[in-house]
């Protein structure tokens, strides 16, 4: 159907599209889980109280979010040139994917941990627990399942993103729909890509929720 | 060992200051299992979670075996939290642990090794009677098996206090007699002094030594259960032993007694002798034997005849025979209702 040349073209855009989102997700992460335990520790109702760190975190993570990814992408060029060289390509790509992730993530962290029941919170306190206990040993441990099903939520969100920065010749899946679908009219590989896009996020999907099933100790 | 001396806490809410507790003074000694008994609002929880600083009192002093907790630093607090084990309504597990992480969760808080705390921690489940559960979930125990584990974990670190924030309030009654039993024979094995928060009369009744009565803040009462239950002073202290809701509403008639039964006494048909030498029926209203910590006691509401001389003469009767009786006010009711 397709000449070996396209074949190969969609197999480098797959890979690319993979590279973007798991590299965008872990760097992501990196920022993120911090930010987001954070945001949940000196909320009012946190274990460590303080109102300006958090309202500071809170505006931040805010603006950014405001921000249109596609507008974001272009908004952080000189940073991306800065970093990777280069404005164009998946490695550029994620620089901005990870400024958008970052905050999205530190979010639906934060939500995670304030599901912890108070009381277990209570419990280990009464035992003499402090701040870094509760969080490693209790927060993070309990909230566990809720954590894994955010990352398979931002491992969508993010590969979604990925798909836009094709606009601007960031690599990977997107960019060739775009290239082919949008400025070419050769719609049936536009269609092959979004099909390859629904399966990639299916797949992901399938396997967040397997894995925070097997791993929750609450209904067995 | 616990010493409270003049405790007032405030809470700021939206709608105004509210006092949790009000000028508290209180003395807990050593090996005591000592009840804090109240409706709810009454402070109970604020008071129990003072003893290890979870809140911190806007006044008065808290000593702990002499130590004012006030002048102690959060590190400091840490430490003497390790010496006071709690266990709580609704357990308080770690979800995502099975039952020995659990136990172990307390041993390594207070630094002990991995392989030491797993030994420990088998030991304690044998104490608490659950050691073929050390693998399963927290979500595949019963509710008294869940406060057994919380139980162990407690008591892991060889508390000197352990404190039970109605720790028998989310179980049934033989589930609750169990849980009681096993705190008893910690109190009794280890030494361990227990403070029981709780708004259940027959829970301070089965292991209590010593209750408070607390009362929108105050302190309202405190003394020896047996003394507190034959013989109530203040209000709140006879609607907790009274009880309360709808056996309450039918006792609205005159000449209402209450007589207590102490163990040389419960064996003899006293209100039957009775209604057979005035020839006029009694309404007995109410009726409750428990054993009190091993002494059979019970109580009683009657109510007397209208025709005063023949009350007057009954009440006359019944103290002959060391009952102690009491004549119950109606606002003792009306407050309940």
């Amino acid at each position: 159907m397709f000449s070996a040349e396209v074949i190969s073209m969609l197999q480098q855009g797959f890979w690319e599209t993979i590279y973007m989102t798991l590299a965008s997700t872990a760097l992501g992460y990196l920022l993120g889980l911090p930010l987001g335990i954070t945001l949940a520790v000196t909320d009012k109702e946190g274990i460590c109280p303080n109102r300006v760190v958090y309202r500071i975190l809170d505006i931040v993570s805010n603006i950014i979010r405001s921000i249109p990814f596609l507008i974001l992408l272009i908004l952080v060029i000189p940073l991306t040139r800065a970093l990777v060289g280069k404005s164009y390509g998946s490695s550029a790509t994620i620089v901005p994917l990870v400024i958008a992730a970052a905050p999205f993530i530190a979010r639906m962290v934060e939500s995670s941990l304030k599901e912890v029941d108070a009381g277990v919170i209570e419990a280990a306190r009464s035992m003499g627990a402090g701040p870094w206990t509760i969080i490693f040993k209790v927060l993070l441990v309990e909230a566990r399942t809720s954590l894994i099903v955010g990352t398979t939520i931002a491992l969508g969100t993010i590969l979604g993103y990925s798909a836009m920065a094709g606009v601007v010749g960031g690599g990977g899946l997107g960019d060739i729909a775009i290239r082919y679908g949008y400025y070419r009219y050769e719609s049936d590989i536009m269609i092959v890509t979004i099909i390859i896009l629904v399966l990639i996020v299916q797949v992901l999907q399938a396997l967040g929720m397997m894995l925070s099933k097997r791993l929750d100790r609450r209904n067995k | 060992m616990i010493q409270f001396r003049n405790v007032s806490k405030e809470f700021q809410t939206k709608a105004g200051n509210v006092q949790g507790l009000d000028g508290v003074s209180l003395h807990i000694e050593k090996g005591d299992i000592f009840g804090i008994i109240g409706m709810s609002g009454a402070g109970k929880s604020t008071f129990i979670r003072s003893v290890n600083y979870l809140e911190r009192p806007t006044g008065g002093e808290v000593l702990i075996d002499g130590v004012n907790l006030a002048e102690c630093s959060e590190k400091e607090l840490r430490e003497i939290r390790k010496d006071i084990g709690m266990i709580f309504q609704h357990f308080n597990l770690l979800m995502q642990k099975n039952v020995l992480d659990n136990v172990c969760f307390s041993l390594k808080i207070a630094g002990v090794k991995d392989k030491e705390a797993k030994e420990r921690a088998r030991e304690l489940l044998k104490i608490v009677g659950l050691s073929d559960k050390e693998k399963a979930y927290p979500s595949q125990l019963s509710g008294g098996q869940k406060q057994r584990v919380a139980i162990a974990r407690a008591i892991a670190n060889n508390p000197k206090i352990l404190l039970c924030d109605e720790a028998t309030s989310a179980l049934d009654p033989q589930t609750t007699k169990a849980v009681l039993e096993l705190l008893k024979q910690i109190n009794r094995d280890l030494g361990i002094t227990i403070v029981v928060v709780t708004h259940e009369m027959s829970v301070v009744q089965e292991i209590c030594d010593k209750v408070a009565i607390l009362d929108e803040g105050h302190l309202v009462e405190t003394g020896n259960v047996e003394t507190i239950f034959a013989a109530p002073k203040s209000a709140q202290a006879k609607r907790l032993i009274l009880g309360n809701g709808n056996t309450m509403e039918q006792m609205h008639g005159k000449h209402c007694i209450r007589i207590v039964f102490k163990e040389n006494s419960s064996y003899e048909p006293v209100i039957g002798n009775m209604t057979l030498q005035f020839k006029t029926p009694v309404n007995i209203l109410y009726a409750n034997t428990r054993d009190l910590n091993g002494t059979a006691a019970g109580e009683m509401i009657l109510q007397l005849p209208e025709e005063r001389e023949t009350a007057e003469k009954m009440i006359q009767y019944l103290k002959e025979r060391r009952l102690s009786v009491e004549e119950v006010d109606e606002d003792v009711f009306s407050g309940s209702n």
